[in-house]
């Protein structure tokens, strides 16, 4: 995965694009606007860290400037300002998803590789396959094996984001957004709780766990 | 003389002691007031000059309109006489007028000027040989070395070449005329002398109230933020803009106090976990054996500066919450759907805790106001329940294990409320609970910052309500009151002195 980072931060551009190379990514920077919106126009990349305020052209009119000359790119948005109309701001000017600052580095792994994939992912296909677990989204059936699942509607979407992602990290946070439809912090594990419910429903009983915590970072469901 | 020169000139000048009174003088003179004044007086006075001089005019010109009138009538009735009886007949007539006493004037001439009767002794140059109108000195005949007096006369040519002089005495009408002008100008000599007078009292009186003013103002900039500007109590505009100016200072110095709150408790409270972060990755330094401590340092280093990080964005949150009330936007949406959502995310968390969740909503509850706050402020209450509903006593007592949220219609208020049988908040704590970082004592056992109901307060305040801690017998029931129309901005008194 091919990524650019523009963030007028030395340190934290540093610290992100090394921490990607790590898990091998490749990761280019710019240190402003201007830069960054000419790289983005020239190479192609699968997501871009836009920081919100930059020097010479501030974050938010680079993505209107790439979203105007038809870049499609997904773009995750890096903010310092955390307040609720600002991650609203931040999507309507054409941002995919948005992170406020201070943030841990597994939480923005797992929401660029989510952004990544998205393109060509696998929100067309109606029936979701992980090992011998079957989800239909049409018909709202969940089976494993032989055996059907009966599970709550919200149960239901959890598993559906789970398995939409399947092989994927995917954070508590990134279930209480696109889940819940929550922007808040919810202080407590609620998250955890529904997953262990979740987990009692499609696991127990079964020599293969599929969907595993990863720790520090969140949960995946995966094949093996 | 430019102002510095005068000025200069002024010190030279004028005793020392006169120099500030000068001054202030001078600041008098500038206030807004004294130039309306005299502004307003100049109008006043040319008006008043303008109306006196017409009327003076006017007088004039009557008393001249009914001279002539007179006149006339008396040359027409004279001239009637001479026709009938001649000139002895005139000549006798004029005699005995002449003799009364008054204002008329009467002279018969021949052809040659010599005076056959009458009571005009000298007149102006040329006046006889003049047939018409004329306006003359003239002396009396009684008393020819007395002083000239005006008269308005008209000669009359009689037919057989005698001319015929009548007139009047025009003193009487300069006298009257000086008189309104004599008067006029002594009016308006009081108006402008009255009304800078006024002008400079009025001036002085806003320049004291302006000048308390400006001193509290001072002391406030220079750091008093308990300073209130003085209100007189009349109600007048400066009242009202002391008033409101004194309410504006109230907020300032509950922000500030706010403020310093916050950054005292943050010094505090956030101290600590950064000196056990600070000790715990020192202690792995010097104690550390291999990998595997490392990374359980590490691991534990991760989890408190996640939990810093917590707190640090609540006390931000909190802290835009209770600053941001224009800036924070405002939507339509249901109360009840947030709380029954809620209801749902929170549910299994509860039954794991071996809490039943039931939540009370009849019907949709639209409201004003931000969404996500609202949901934040909820989830913390919905939470604290979680966490402290649990109460043994009340088990052993047979009260259910229950947290109930409900959401209920009062008029044009909404009232949200989340009620634990735990063991509860005791009276005299309930308005303490509410400050940031405090936690009871009974709580600190259980993870969290001591910011959640500190958040819900400011959110009920954001919305123009209120957050309420009452007894659920036994238990904690907090209810959040909230306006349905959402923001309420803090009203300003127009009048009546801020409490």
């Amino acid at each position: 995965m091919r990524l650019l980072i523009v963030e007028d931060d030395r340190d934290a551009a540093d610290y992100i694009a090394r921490a990607f190379r790590e898990v091998g990514h490749v990761a280019d920077q710019a240190p402003d606007g201007e830069e960054g919106l000419a790289l983005a126009l020239d190479r192609q990349y699968d997501v871009l860290i836009v920081d919100r305020m930059l020097p010479k052209r501030d974050g938010l009119s680079v993505i209107g400037e790439l979203r105007a000359k038809g870049v499609e790119t997904p773009v995750l948005i890096l903010s310092a300002l955390g307040q609720v109309d600002d991650r609203v701001k931040g999507l309507r000017a054409g941002g995919d998803d948005y992170l406020p600052k201070p943030y841990s580095f597994s939480e923005l792994l797992a929401r660029v590789e989510v952004l990544a994939r998205r393109r060509g992912g696998r929100g067309e296909e109606t029936v979701y396959r992980v090992a011998d677990l079957e989800l239909d989204r049409l018909s709202h059936q969940v089976s494993r094996g032989k055996e059907e699942i009966v599970l709550q509607p919200r149960e239901f979407r959890l598993l559906e984001y789970l398995m939409k992602h399947a092989g994927q990290v995917v954070t508590r946070t990134m279930l209480l957004e696109n889940v819940w439809d929550y922007h808040f912090d919810p202080q407590t594990n609620v998250i955890d709780v529904h997953i262990s419910r979740l987990r009692s429903k499609i696991d127990k009983g079964f020599s293969q766990p599929l969907l595993h915590t990863v720790r520090g970072a969140g949960y995946m469901i995966r094949d093996k | 003389m430019t102002r510095r020169r005068w000025s200069e000139l002024s010190t030279r000048l004028v005793p020392a002691w006169v120099g500030p009174r000068l001054n202030a003088l001078a600041k008098l003179f500038h206030t807004t007031l004294f130039k309306l004044t005299l502004v307003y007086l100049t109008i006043f006075a040319v008006f008043a000059a303008c109306l006196l001089g017409y009327f003076a005019w006017n007088t004039r010109r009557l008393i001249t309109e009914q001279i002539t009138r007179t006149v006339d009538a008396e040359i027409t009735g004279l001239a009637e006489q001479y026709n009938q009886g001649g000139i002895q007949r005139l000549v006798f007539i004029i005699d005995s007028r002449a003799r009364r006493p008054g204002s008329s004037l009467y002279l018969v001439t021949t052809f040659s000027g010599d005076g056959l009767a009458g009571n005009v002794g000298v007149l102006g140059e040329g006046v006889l040989e003049h047939v018409g109108w004329t306006e003359t000195v003239y002396r009396r005949l009684d008393d020819p070395e007395g002083t000239e007096h005006h008269a308005l006369v008209r000669v009359f040519q009689l037919p057989s070449g005698f001319r015929l002089l009548v007139g009047r005495d025009l003193e009487e009408r300069e006298r009257l005329y000086d008189i309104i002008l004599a008067a006029g100008q002594w009016s308006i000599a009081v108006v402008i002398v009255l009304g800078l007078a006024g002008g400079f009292f009025a001036a002085r009186r806003v320049l004291r109230r302006v000048d308390a003013m400006t001193e509290t103002s001072k002391t406030i900039m220079a750091g008093d933020l308990s300073g209130r500007l003085p209100v007189a109590g009349s109600e007048d505009e400066l009242d009202r803009l002391a008033v409101n100016l004194n309410a504006m200072l109230e907020r300032i110095e509950a922000l500030m106090r706010g403020f310093k709150e916050v950054s005292d408790n943050i010094a505090h409270d956030l101290k600590t976990p950064l000196t056990r972060l600070h000790n715990r990755a020192e202690e792995a330094l010097r104690t550390a054996k291999g990998d595997k401590d490392y990374r359980a340092a590490l691991e534990a280093t991760l989890d408190e500066s996640d939990e810093l990080i917590r707190t640090f964005n609540a006390l931000l949150m909190i802290a835009r919450t209770e600053s941001g009330q224009a800036s924070t936007p405002m939507a339509e949406f249901d109360a009840a759907d947030v709380l029954q959502g809620l209801a749902e995310l929170y549910d299994p968390l509860a039954e794991e805790k071996g809490l039943a969740l039931r939540a009370e909503v009849d019907g949709a509850l639209p409201m004003r106001g931000n969404r996500e706050l609202l949901t934040q402020a909820l989830a913390n209450l919905v939470d604290n329940a979680i966490k402290y509903g649990l109460c043994d006593a009340a088990a052993a007592n047979g009260v259910p294990a229950e947290i109930v949220v409900s959401a209920a219609n009062e008029g044009d208020r909404i009232r949200l409320c989340v009620a634990d049988h735990g063991p509860g908040v005791p009276p005299a704590d309930r308005e303490h609970v509410v400050q940031r970082f405090v936690r009871l004592e009974q709580s600190r056992t259980e993870p969290g910052s001591g910011l959640g109901l500190s958040l819900v307060a400011a959110v009920a305040h954001l919305h123009g309500g209120e957050l309420k801690l009452e007894d659920n017998n036994p238990g904690l029931k907090a209810c959040l009151i909230l306006p349905r129309s959402g923001r309420q901005l803090p009203k300003l008194a127009p009048s009546e002195p801020s409490a």
